[in-house]
């Protein structure tokens, strides 16, 4: 009996972070109060008809550009027809036929290797409203505001082999989108949505039946279900029984997915072109001034990082991580100079990001600046500071101390006297006391416990309180012993 | 006064001859007297017309110049949603719905100065040819109230011809401007698809629904549709284009005009009747200096099933929307959701909206897409393609509007096909987008007799000259039943 | 091609309209006579004909991104056949 192989495509519903809805003026901010930004087409009153927001349209057209997909040259809205409480028009308008983006892809790391995840399509659409079971009298509340927000569903090829690897892309796309700007990806809320379609087969057999995990707005809610879904699938089969084709919900609570009861009409959704909306038509010249305003792309700017940085690819990545890291990373390079880029690249990979994360802050909101940070960098790499007083100076610049001033590393080094000893006939001296008052560790040192030449540098370190430059105090210190 | 043209009231009223709350009430009683008998108006508003007469006259005599139909009674098709009013598009689903928006032909008009007085009776969703489907009970033909006066804009259509006032707006999908006009005696214009705008126009058939006006006469329409044409950023098929003055080619001569007939038109199917009075006309047109030349529509003949594929498809899912969850009827009883939806829908909407609803779903269902919703839209094509290939041999065509007058009631509700074949002289127009008119030209056993005047894309303005000199030399149009005086 | 009563009843489901037994029969002999009626249009030979789906070949026009509506919520509840708190309500909706 041959082994079971995964195949998972997943269809993202990913929400444009446009001010108004797609096809109306209506506001498209979260958390206001029920159907207060449902306005007469998002309520679909007779007679109302929608009309496209432009900047949704240069939404699709930056991830395509992002993608390496072909832009549609003329697109085609559709009606997806379906009754359902939260969609009030009897229909959702989509893309069907021809998506304005097609193709592309997108490399994922897992594991320490690249895979290149190929994309079907993206296409424009708009968002349903929202059902609220909890009980008013047995009956469900609609709250149409959500209705109309537009929505970018990226779907991709079944490439995906495991739910590591559906979620190492999940997160990557999650990571380009925001990137490029074109949603906030935030999952609560929920701006990223994905939807698994998960089968299994043997492999070199011919794809299995398919089941569609709905609407799952967390990375561990989709490993979770996937896995379950996974094991569920090949139980079946195992015990001899068929896979049918089913829409399933993620239950968090139990961790199990379960087929929904309410059956769609078997999906004759009798899509046909909208006549509300033309053919959209987005032309080169378009294109290429959407192009002009886009962020260099997480990608372009890794390989950028390891050739003039000098950093290694797990740097690069963890610093284009998102696009305020890698921009607060590049702000600190260019103000402390690019020699002293990798020292740059540890401090925001490791203090500072082990900081904000401890205090759930993002790097945009960080208490040090990529400037004052640059300028302690710039004191340790011209031998002002040492590595290990430069903690305290971080310390001090997190809790605000210099606060908007630039130079504040200067200023507390010289406010703390932390400035590193680096002048022979200041250290000399200690290092004579020192050795005068450790005559064991002299003598174990000579003895050959090369432990204990340790000690003594500790030692000076600590008679210098930390000031002391470790280098010379080494340089020093052996030189007189060793005569 | 009843008979008087727009250009002879908005005289009337700039020169204080009479207010334009005397006008209002003039009217306002005419309907009082009349409407019980013809069941013309759904909903008429007495407080909020002479509301708006008052206004009207302030504007009129504050010495500014006033827009020129400022002052001047005007009813609406139904389908077009007013703010405070209702709106019921004939249907029992909306019968009280009350607007909370003016559509955008609503807005022009008020901007226009016009005074609404009331909402004009419907087919059911403008489904119907005849007004029989209005959920309202039918409109009598004034001209023989044993008959139909048309449809769907038969309210708007019977109400001009008792005079109970002096234009009305309608709305065209298959002929809905047309026929009525023509089994009425009036003249009626169907614009370019994009003119007028759909904002707020209750949508039958998306890609066919066009607007327009329904007066005594061209220069009426003219003038109207002045009013009621114009870019509207809300409707993404309204098409930005300059403001045109539709009243600027009236009184061009007609030496040189060249009118097609195409043969498909003149061939078995109309009643002599029709086909004496259509000649009439083209014989008068001839002696105004036009000359006539036989052209050929080879795919007109598919129009009406083309259109029966097409409209239903469009209307299944622009009625989705009326499931009984945020405004319109909602059944009393059902156990669950689903059965909410069927009993509300089955309830709500009459028998033809339903009967066409349902082809529409099944043209669009899975696996018959092609056959018939891409079909249809190809011969589509073919059809306007007909036009196009016509117009380079006239400037304008023309023919009968209807196969045949006002029929009895009850004569064609049985069979829906025969129904369908009312429309089969209008229909291939609003497939093509095309503007076209209807103008009285005759009388066939004492029933008025329409004249289909077709024009190449936003040529209005060239068709209602083409009208107006015909009503200069003749007198048709003037013509009123018998009865409403 | 010709409708089964079966057909007519999957159909008014689609369409959420409920048909009861006693106009299944009419409903289904008037749509058949009407897809008989536009059955004609398959003698049409259409091969490489591009269907025209609108009446005006114009391209979309697109609206700036901007907040034009504001909040009309207590209007549009007063026509609602059903509401509380703002929101609409329906049968128990069960996923």
């Amino acid at each position: 009996m041959s082994r079971w192989e995964v195949v998972i495509g997943l269809e993202t519903h990913v929400q444009l972070a446009t001010k108004s809805k797609i096809f109306s003026g209506a506001s498209t901010a979260f958390g206001a109060e029920a159907n207060r930004q449902a306005c007469a087409v998002d309520i679909a009153l007779p007679g109302v008809l929608p009309v496209l927001n432009r900047e949704a349209v240069v939404c699709a057209i930056r991830f395509g550009l992002a993608v390496g997909g072909e832009i549609a040259p003329r697109s085609i809205f559709a009606r997806k027809n379906y009754f359902y409480p939260d969609l009030p028009k009897g229909y959702q308008i989509s893309q069907y036929e021809t998506p304005v983006v097609a193709g592309g892809g997108l490399t994922i790391r897992i594991d320490g290797t690249e895979k290149f995840v190929r994309l079907t399509r993206a296409h424009l659409e708009e968002d349903a409203g929202k059902s609220l079971h909890e009980d008013f009298h047995g009956r469900t509340g609609i709250d149409l505001n959500r209705a109309g927000t537009p929505l970018l569903e990226i779907v991709s090829e079944p490439d995906l082999r495991s739910s590591a690897e559906a979620v190492a892309y999940a997160k990557a796309l999650h990571a380009l989108v925001t990137w490029i700007g074109i949603s906030d990806g935030n999952m609560q809320e929920g701006s990223f949505r994905c939807d698994a379609n998960v089968s299994v087969r043997h492999p070199g057999e011919p794809l299995g039946t398919r089941r569609e995990i709905k609407n799952l707005n967390s990375f561990r809610f989709l490993q979770q279900a996937i896995d379950y879904e996974i094991q569920w699938q090949i139980n079946e089969l195992e015990e001899g029984r068929a896979i049918h084709q089913a829409t399933v919900l993620f239950d968090p609570d139990t961790g199990e997915t379960r087929a929904m009861r309410s059956k769609e009409d078997a999906h004759d959704y009798r899509y046909f072109p909208d006549p509300d909306l033309l053919p959209l038509e987005i032309g080169p010249e378009w294109i290429a001034e959407v192009k002009a305003g886009m962020p260099e792309l997480p990608q372009a700017m890794q390989a950028r990082f390891q050739a003039d940085y000098g950093l290694s690819a797990y740097d690069a990545a963890t610093l284009t991580a998102t696009r305020e890291m890698a921009r607060y990373f590049e702000a600190a390079v260019a103000a402390a100079g690019r020699e002293n880029a990798k020292p740059c690249a540890n401090w925001v990979m490791g203090e500072l990001a082990a900081r904000l994360n401890r205090d759930e802050r993002d790097i945009a909101s960080s208490p040090v600046s990529a400037g004052q940070l640059a300028g302690m960098i710039r004191r340790i790499g011209d031998g002002t500071l040492s590595s290990k007083l430069a903690k305290e100076v971080f310390d001090a610049l997190w809790n605000g101390e210099g606060q908007g001033d630039e130079n504040a590393a200067d200023a507390i080094i010289e406010a703390r006297g932390l400035k590193q000893v680096s002048d022979a006939s200041a250290i000399e001296p200690i290092i004579d006391e020192v050795l005068a008052a450790n005559q064991k560790s002299v003598e174990e040192f000579r003895a050959g416990k090369e432990k204990a030449f340790n000690a003594l540098v500790g030692q000076v370190m600590k008679a210098t309180r930390g000031k002391a430059n470790p280098q010379q105090v080494n340089e020093l210190l052996r030189k007189k012993l060793s005569s | 006064m009843i008979n008087s043209s727009l250009r002879e009231l908005s005289a009337a009223l700039a020169q204080k001859k009479i207010s334009s709350v005397e006008l209002t009430t003039l009217f306002l009683d005419r309907i009082e007297q009349h409407n019980p008998t013809l069941n013309a108006f759904i909903t008429v508003d007495r407080e909020r017309a002479l509301g708006l007469a008052r206004a009207a006259d302030a504007k009129l005599g504050a010495g500014e110049t006033a827009p020129p139909l400022t002052g001047i009674p005007l009813a609406h098709k139904d389908i077009f949603c007013t703010r405070g009013l209702r709106t019921t598009c004939g249907s029992k689903m909306l019968a009280n719905f009350i607007s909370p928006y003016d559509a955008h032909v609503v807005e022009r008009m008020n901007d226009a100065g016009m005074v609404l007085l009331g909402k004009c009776n419907m087919d059911e969703f403008a489904m119907g040819s005849s007004n029989e489907t209005s959920y309202f009970g039918p409109v009598k033909n004034p001209w023989d109230t044993a008959r139909v006066p048309g449809g769907s804009s038969g309210g708007s259509a019977a109400e001009i011809a008792a005079r109970l006032v002096p234009a009305a707006t309608g709305t065209d999908t298959g002929g809905s401007i047309r026929q009525p006009a023509a089994l009425c005696g009036l003249t009626g214009l169907k614009p370019t698809y994009g003119v007028v705008s759909r904002y707020g126009m209750i949508a039958f058939a998306s890609s066919l629904d066009q607007g327009g006006p329904m007066a005594k006469s061209a220069e009426d329409c003219a003038l109207l549709l002045n009013a009621m044409a114009g870019f509207d950023a809300r409707d993404s098929t309204s098409l930005d284009r300059p403001a045109e003055d539709y009243t600027r080619d009236l009184d061009k001569p007609l030496d040189g005009l060249r009118i097609g007939l195409p043969k498909e038109f003149f061939g078995a199917g109309m009643s002599e009747g029709v086909r004496a009075a259509v000649e009439g006309a083209l014989a008068e047109y001839r002696r105004l200096g036009a000359t006539t030349v036989e052209i050929s529509l080879p795919n007109s003949g598919l129009s009406v099933p083309a259109y029966y594929v097409i409209a239903p498809a469009e209307a299944s899912s622009n009625l989705a929307r009326f499931d009984g969850v945020r405004y319109g009827h909602r059944a009393a009883e059902y156990r669950d959701l689903i059965e909410m939806y069927e009993k509300t829908r089955a309830e709500g909407f009459g028998a033809e909206v339903k009967r066409r609803i349902l082809i529409g779903t099944y043209v669009l269902s899975h696996g018959y897409y092609d056959a018939y919703y891409l079909k249809a839209q190809q011969v589509r094509r073919l059809i306007a393609a007909d036009f196009q290939e016509a117009f380079k041999s006239c400037d304008v065509i023309m023919g009968p509007t209807a196969p045949s007058v006002a029929f009895k009631f009850g004569e064609k509700s049985a069979d829906p096909v025969e129904m369908y074949l009312s429309d089969i002289y209008t229909i291939a127009v609003n497939l093509a987008g095309l503007p076209g008119m209807s103008i009285p030209c005759g009388f066939e056993q004492g029933l008025p007799v329409g004249l289909q005047l077709i024009a190449p894309w936003f040529a209005e303005a060239k068709m209602l000259g083409v009208a107006h000199r015909y009503q200069q030399a003749t007198d048709w149009h003037t013509r009123m039943p018998e009865g409403w005086q | 091609m010709s409708l089964t009563p079966d057909d007519v009843q999957r159909i008014a489901h689609l369409a959420r309209i409920e048909i009861s037994a006693a106009e299944s029969a009419q409903t289904r002999e008037q749509l058949n006579a009407i897809l008989a009626f536009v059955e004609q249009l398959q003698a049409v030979d259409t091969t490489g004909i591009v269907p025209m789906a609108h009446a005006v070949d114009v391209v979309q026009r697109l609206r700036e991104d901007r907040v034009t509506e504001t909040d009309r919520r207590d209007d549009f509840m007063a026509i609602a056949p059903e509401s509380e708190a703002g929101l609409y309500l329906v049968p128990k909706v069960i996923e």
